[in-house]
């Protein structure tokens, strides 16, 4: 074995050790891997786009009812006056249709309901239409239901940057604060390890796993969802590795002094938390009051949410995320400053 | 590299260093020779594991001077790193990796040293080098400790407390492999709590007390300073409030006697004329013997009597 063997240069060992006690964590691989994917496809199936409801609606004469059935978006019964007036009291039905004396048409429904004031509308298009009645401007329907517009689209992304902050932040945070807590970092600094090495293979290991983090996570909404990345793949990348290398240093900072695992994940859940209600993951950030919204935006979680929207939904270039890169940027450098200065190596 | 070797391998002068409340080491001095394993002894909190680590340059001193192999850690901290070798007294490795893997790790940090396979042949984990650490029994966990040690082929290693919590074989096991880098020239630097373990490998051994270096020596030569070569106990059972005790120390060949909770502690210098006279006097005063037992003097009672507690007593 030469010594020249790039496998037993320090970084590449330290960077080795830190894959290896990934893949050896099944749990870590649950919770980077397929846990995203299980709430994207949990989330994605609950708040599909459904085809329109049709409305339940009874006539009690056959002629009214031949007359409602061309209408599409109601469901007509022919029942007798008094099995009507249960089914609407009992809800089955939204409005019952009645002849009344010179050829007029009674409809009952609850007005409170929209439902019912939508079956009101619908049917008595139909009873005019089929009484002949001619629309005197033509119209015509161009539905909105493609890619990009709907929940699924607003979620992947979202979902996306929470990966990239939590497996950022647990994973820098767990192994420094074990490794401290297990004596394993003093026993390295006795060695001739050059310490920046150290760190350096945190950072290597993450922006390798990060391929295979984001890739699984869009590769599974294009497929199953037709989810859409309309920006360049190499703004993606910028994107991506930006943001894992904020949250990095915030881990790095979270874990700086921590003795404990318990102490680390108090902080981390600390900080996370909040990000996960505010900064836009499940549904807008701008739900949330204007006096809020500087802070809000000026939180990591919400620039890469915001960018990686932008950047696959409207195929937002680098420049025109530009302030949410450099909210990143900040969080970088002043994480990483600050991790270094107040850093315990024992 | 300094051009002409220093006289000691390690000298450490008037060394203090105190936390929040403790005053860990207290004007500590001690010298290492080279190619000579020496022992720091004392009981759990006399302060040699922070001793170790001031030396190590893992923890600053408050004040005092430390020199190892010709250096300071100050100004050749990088060069020093790479010529010891170091085995810390709680270090977790990684439970994940395995054996091979570990030792690669460190082997990776050091310029120069034997190859993986090599050292992990030699603290005998052969057949142990694919299981992972989190398998491994305590001694094979010390022992991997001791192989990541050796990896830069060290000139000086430190030991600290290699042996604690292991079973007597391990233990025995653990002597055998640093009886050998002993023969390779090495010079150790080895704390312990157990008097055997210091008398069987350390060349010189100082005792050290509350932060302070209490006695210094060859085993041989703290023995000897207590000037007496056995130890006679005994136990007069209920009848220990009737003895005399001031008539014991007249007996010839006894040099001090003490009495701890019913048992008395004789230092002896002619053990084949005390014994008997010892049962001759307790005859005359007719108390009972329900306990006799003696011993060569060893470290320990080296201990007790400067010290007046045992080593195991927290």
């Amino acid at each position: 074995m030469s010594s020249t063997r790039w496998a037993d240069h320090p970084l590449a060992q330290l960077t080795l050790v830190r894959f290896r006690e990934f893949w050896r964590e099944p749990e870590a691989i649950f919770w980077v891997f397929v846990f995203p994917v299980l709430l994207a496809a949990g989330l994605g199936l609950a708040f599909r786009n459904r085809p329109p409801d049709v409305i339940g609606i009874a006539a009690v004469t056959p002629e009214l009812a031949r007359s409602l059935r061309q209408e599409k978006l109601l469901d007509v019964e022919q029942l007798s006056a008094p099995a009507a007036e249960e089914a609407l009291r009992t809800g089955k039905v939204a409005l019952f249709a009645a002849p009344s004396p010179g050829g007029a048409v009674v409809y009952r429904y609850d007005d409170t309901n929209p439902e019912g004031r939508t079956a009101r509308m619908l049917a008595d298009r139909a009873v005019e239409r089929a009484a002949g009645r001619a629309d005197p401007v033509a119209s015509s329907d161009r539905l909105v239901r493609e890619p990009g517009s709907r929940y699924i689209d607003f979620l992947i992304p979202g979902l996306l940057g929470l990966n990239l902050m939590s497996s950022a932040i647990w994973g820098m945070g767990f192994a420094i604060v074990d490794a401290r807590r297990k004596k394993l970092m003093k026993r390295l600094i006795a060695t001739p390890m050059p310490r920046h090495y150290y760190l350096l293979s945190f950072v290597l290991a993450r922006l390798l796993l990060l391929v295979a983090e984001v890739g699984v996570l869009l590769g599974f909404g294009a497929w199953v969802f037709q989810v859409p990345v309309r920006g360049s793949l190499l703004d993606l990348a910028v994107l991506c590795v930006l943001g894992s290398l904020a949250f990095s240093a915030l881990g790095l900072l979270i874990a700086s002094r921590a003795q404990t695992i318990e102490a680390a994940s108090g902080l981390m859940n600390t900080v996370m938390m909040p990000m996960w209600i505010v900064s836009g993951v499940f549904f807008s950030a701008q739900r949330f009051p204007g006096a809020l919204q500087p802070v809000i935006r000026a939180l990591p979680l919400t620039a890469v949410i915001d960018a990686l929207r932008a950047h696959m939904l409207q195929g937002a270039s680098l420049a025109q995320v530009a302030p949410q890169l450099g909210v990143l940027l900040a969080w970088l450098l002043v994480c990483f400053t600050l991790a270094l200065k107040l850093f315990r190596w024992r | 590299m300094p051009d002409a070797a220093p006289k000691a391998a390690l000298s450490v002068s008037n060394l203090r260093k105190a936390y929040k409340d403790v005053v860990a080491v207290d004007g500590l001095d001690l010298e290492v020779r080279w190619g000579e394993c020496f022992g720091l002894l004392g009981p759990n909190g006399a302060g040699k594991t922070t001793t170790v680590e001031i030396c190590e340059g893992l923890t600053a001193a408050d004040s005092g001077d430390v020199e190892v192999l010709g250096m300071r850690w100050d100004a050749d901290a990088t060069e020093l790193r790479q010529r010891l070798g170091i085995q810390l007294q709680e270090t977790q490795l990684s439970e994940k990796l395995t054996v091979v893997e570990t030792v690669r790790l460190f082997r990776s940090f050091f310029r120069r040293g034997p190859e993986a396979a090599e050292v992990i042949a030699l603290v005998q984990l052969g057949e142990k080098r694919k299981s992972r650490v989190g398998s491994l029994s305590g001694g094979q966990k010390q022992r991997l400790a001791l192989a990541c040690a050796l990896v830069g082929d060290p000139e000086f290693l430190f030991l600290d407390e290699p042996t604690t919590g292991l079973d007597p074989q391990a233990r025995r096991q653990l002597w055998d492999l640093i009886e050998q880098f002993k023969l390779a020239g090495r010079t150790i630097l080895l704390t312990t709590h157990y008097m055997d373990e210091a008398e069987r490998l350390c060349d010189r051994v100082a005792i050290m007390d509350h932060g302070k270096s209490i006695a210094a020596g060859t085993p041989r030569e703290l023995i000897a300073s207590i000037g007496a070569e056995h130890l006679v106990e005994f136990s007069a059972g209920g009848a220990a409030g009737a003895l005399d005790v001031s008539a014991l120390g007249r007996i010839e060949g006894v040099r001090e006697v003490r009495t701890e909770n019913g048992n008395v502690r004789m230092q002896v210098t002619e053990l084949h004329q005390a014994v008997p006279a010892l049962l001759d006097e307790l005859d005359r005063q007719g108390v009972p013997l329900t306990e006799l037992r003696t011993h060569s003097a060893s470290l320990e009672d080296v201990f007790v009597i400067l010290t007046g507690r045992h080593l195991r007593d927290e």
